[in-house]
């Protein structure tokens, strides 16, 4: 019996018309299905090995494998703690503890209410600005645990 | 309009530098990732508002444009007012009007905005002047911050595309790889591989198809050159890769971007497309018969897919793991067939090198390094960016002269190049020349550029186990040694910044290392134990020193460290209060504090912010219980 899908999956059909039907399109595929959900529903995964022709064990591997696939769902607000070597040795670690203390979630966790996700990413290419904290789609630089308070009361 | 032959371009090109090079005064403002955080896209749409309002296109010739990341990214958002050059760095949109009023028309600086030397605390009026620019030499960043980025005709007008038309209709394949073989160019991604010898490889490979690609996975921490290329000039790394494929004979090719920059992948797809409608990309390009097209593939975040076998599943959709070194890339790359790839920073060189000869180019450098190169200097230094400098420019140079030396002026102690796969050199280390080989044989590594410099408070056991850890989150997984040898290694080194180290964990990490290298599969693999190893030879006393006295010299090991406040100077003055994150320190304005070791974190913030040097720090007896916890279990 054809199980009836609890996701919306208008958006992963619209996407799937913009690529190939093969399986190079699997990562952007993946790519976009990420942003539209901010996460990877397992439906939308069905659909995509489905569409195009890919094993879903194939298509897991692939999701798991890359750090901008998430199957869980994300908080509203994205905090990016970068953590490459400029940031690490000018303080990343400390602004993740901020973030822990006030949110009182460690990276890759999100808090209860989906306001809120933190994650580390190793180096985001900003090194001049050490450190950075990226805070939705907004780069902090030269960020300081005790301003990124007024960061996270805005959210977005 | 479509460019269909030689003579059409040479007009498009007059056309361009007419339309764009003879204004009469131009502000420029830097949208590059850094200046963008810092608010520069109001500043420029502030900009923007002004010149249309007041008409002053027309009245003063004053044109605006954005451009590309400077390399400066620290002071942003920079504007830069043309023809004189001169550099305002901080700029607000409440500085608008004034800068248009007081330097636009009446040709007043305003000293408030301009660019202070840390080292002489002079402002310095002009771009050129600032000691950052003027040491540098700039070939593969030789357009950015010049360039709109996303405005085809001002990079024609800046001589993009030359090198192009020149080796389309002046040079056979052969010549152009002739020049490259002449010019000396070595991967600028890090490993070093002769350009032209790679090229030879894949024109010579049987198969119709064949493909170029381009690795913009920029992952090493660090370093973001590539970054800045794409997004600042995404035109110059197009036209590399059309006669890289030109000269091997391919007619297809994938940019590889990482997914953490996204404005990169925008930039370079609106360069893409706006190259496709002038004729520089497609079928027949500029009417001379060769056919070539490019794609984006957006990477997903995996530091692994830097390497290039494993960047090449990763464009097939599958996971990136690479595979053995036996099979070349060159008979099987992408899809099994014929394949070339090349680093950004390599790309944006080919079209200089063809434009200006090969022997242009060796001009610079050392006898087996040539050239010039892309760093990103960053770290404890006062002046953070983008630098390109000819090899063989020597690391105290680029430190002490370009970078202005260490911020605060705390002692210099070492600077890590090469990311995860380089490794630490240490003060004596300063007046080697920088190349290939002589990084290497430092025990570093030239790697993707990142130049990350370290004072007395870094800790080098903390470094390595850092790029430990960063390891063992990237490690495909594939292959045992790497896998298992870096979660292990990982193992010994908390253990050993925690205050638990063993005797005889100095010559277990050692065996680790060894084995590492000889049986990983892949370079990144083998190189792991890099930022180990350096460390381990250079700054082998502070291993001795967390494992005999259980003390983190550096005072950067919280579990280690300890802080207090000395009696003098303190003077009471609030700062460590407020950067302190779980109000450990309290006292009365103007009277001396105290740190509370029961809640203190020892995260040091105090003790960077204190102005009168009076909090010290020192090793923290509780490791004793540490220690023995560890013998427990």
């Amino acid at each position: 019996m054809e199980r009836v899908p609890c996701t919306d999956l208008a958006p992963v059909d619209a996407i799937l018309a913009r690529y190939p039907r093969e399986e190079p399109s699997l990562i952007q595929v993946l790519q976009d299905v990420q942003r539209a959900y901010n996460y990877l529903p397992c439906e939308a995964l069905e659909r995509v090995a489905g569409e195009l022709g890919v094993p879903l064990a194939k298509v897991f591997s692939v999701a798991t494998f890359y750090k901008a696939f998430s199957l869980n769902p994300q908080g509203r607000t994205i905090i990016k703690v970068c953590t490459g070597t400029a940031c690490h040795i000018r303080g990343a670690s400390q602004l993740i503890e901020e973030v822990q203390r006030r949110l009182d979630i460690g990276p890759g966790e999100t808090t209860g209410d989906m306001a809120f996700s933190l994650q580390t990413v190793n180096c985001v290419g900003a090194c001049a600005m050490a450190p950075v904290v990226i805070v939705g789609e907004k780069y902090v630089g030269a960020a300081k645990a005790t301003t990124l308070a007024t960061y996270l009361d805005r959210g977005e | 309009m479509r460019i269909e032959s030689h003579q059409q371009f040479d007009a498009a090109v007059e056309a361009a530098r007419a339309a764009k090079l003879s204004k009469g005064r131009e502000v420029w403002v830097c949208c590059g990732t850094g200046c963008l955080a810092n608010g520069s896209r109001a500043v420029a749409k502030a900009f923007d508002e002004r010149i249309e309002a007041e008409g002053l296109q027309a009245s003063l010739g004053l044109y605006h444009k954005t451009t590309g990341c400077h390399g400066f990214c620290e002071r942003g958002p920079l504007v830069v007012i043309q023809p004189e050059g001169l550099l305002y760095t901080k700029v607000k949109v409440t500085d608008v009007p004034e800068i248009l009023e007081k330097t636009v028309r009446n040709g007043e600086a305003i000293p408030r905005l301009q660019y202070k030397d840390p080292v002489t605390k002079q402002a310095v009026a002009k771009y050129e002047d600032i000691p950052f620019y003027k040491h540098q030499i700039r070939v593969s960043m030789r357009n950015i911050g010049r360039v709109d980025p996303e405005d085809l005709d001002d990079a024609l007008a800046h001589g993009a595309y030359s090198g192009l038309a020149k080796a389309l209709f002046a040079m056979t394949p052969d010549q152009v790889i002739a020049e490259i073989e002449a010019s000396g160019l070595r991967g600028r991604g890090g490993a070093g591989f002769a350009t032209a010898r790679k090229w030879k490889a894949c024109r010579k490979a049987k198969g119709e198809r064949k493909f170029v690609l381009c690795n913009g996975d920029e992952g090493d921490p660090g370093a973001f050159k590539d970054r800045s290329i794409m997004e600042g000039d995404p035109h110059s790394v197009i036209e590399g890769m059309i006669i890289g494929a030109y000269a091997i004979g391919a007619h297809e090719g994938y940019l590889y971007v990482r997914d953490e920059y996204p404005l990169a992948v925008v930039n370079l797809g609106k360069a893409i497309e706006a190259a496709r409608l002038r004729g520089l990309l497609g079928a027949n390009i500029l009417g001379s018969g060769f056919d070539f097209d490019l794609r984006i593939s957006r990477g997903g975040g995996a530091f692994v897919c830097g390497e290039s076998s494993a960047l090449m599943r990763s464009i097939e959709g599958r996971t990136g793991e690479p595979r053995a070194k036996y099979v070349h890339a060159s008979d099987k790359g992408l899809f099994d067939l014929p394949t070339n790839l090349n680093n950004v920073e390599t790309w944006s060189d080919v079209g200089a090198i063809i434009a200006n000869g090969g022997a242009w180019f060796a001009g610079w450098g050392t006898p087996k390094s040539k050239g010039t190169k892309a760093f990103s200097l960053v770290g404890k230094v006062k002046n953070t960016g983008l630098i390109e400098l000819p090899m063989g420019t020597t690391l105290r140079h680029i430190i002490e002269d370009i970078g202005g030396g260490i911020l605060k002026d705390r002692p210099f102690k070492a600077v890590q190049t090469g990311g995860p796969s380089g490794g630490c050199l240490p003060a004596d280390q300063l007046d080697l020349p920088v190349d290939y080989e002589v990084l290497s044989e430092n025990g570093s590594m030239m790697g993707s550029g990142g130049m990350i410099v370290m004072d007395d408070r870094t800790c080098m056991v903390d470094v390595a186990r850092y790029f430990l850890k960063f390891l063992c989150e990237e490690s495909c997984g594939k292959c045992v040694p790497c896998r298992e040898g870096l979660k292990q290694m990982l193992h010994i080194f908390e253990d050993l910044c925690a205050g638990r180290g063993r005797p005889g964990d100095i010559e277990r990490i050692e065996r680790l290392c060894h084995a590492m290298q000889l049986g990983s599969l892949c370079e990144l693999g083998k190189s792991a134990p890099n930022p180990v190893l350096s460390t381990l030879r250079y700054f082998r006393h502070e291993y001795e020193a967390h494992i005999q006295d259980r003390a983190c010299p550096a005072g950067m090991c919280r579990d280690l460290t300890a802080y207090e406040i000395v009696e003098e100077p303190c003077t009471g003055c609030h700062q460590c209060t407020r950067v302190c994150p779980t109000d450990a320190i309290s006292g009365k304005p103007k009277q001396k504090h105290v740190i509370d070791p029961a809640k203190c974190i020892s995260c040091g913030s105090c003790f960077d912010v204190c102005p009168e040097d009076c909090i010290r720090f020192f090793p923290k007896n509780g490791s004793k219980e540490a220690a023995n916890a560890h013998a427990d279990h």
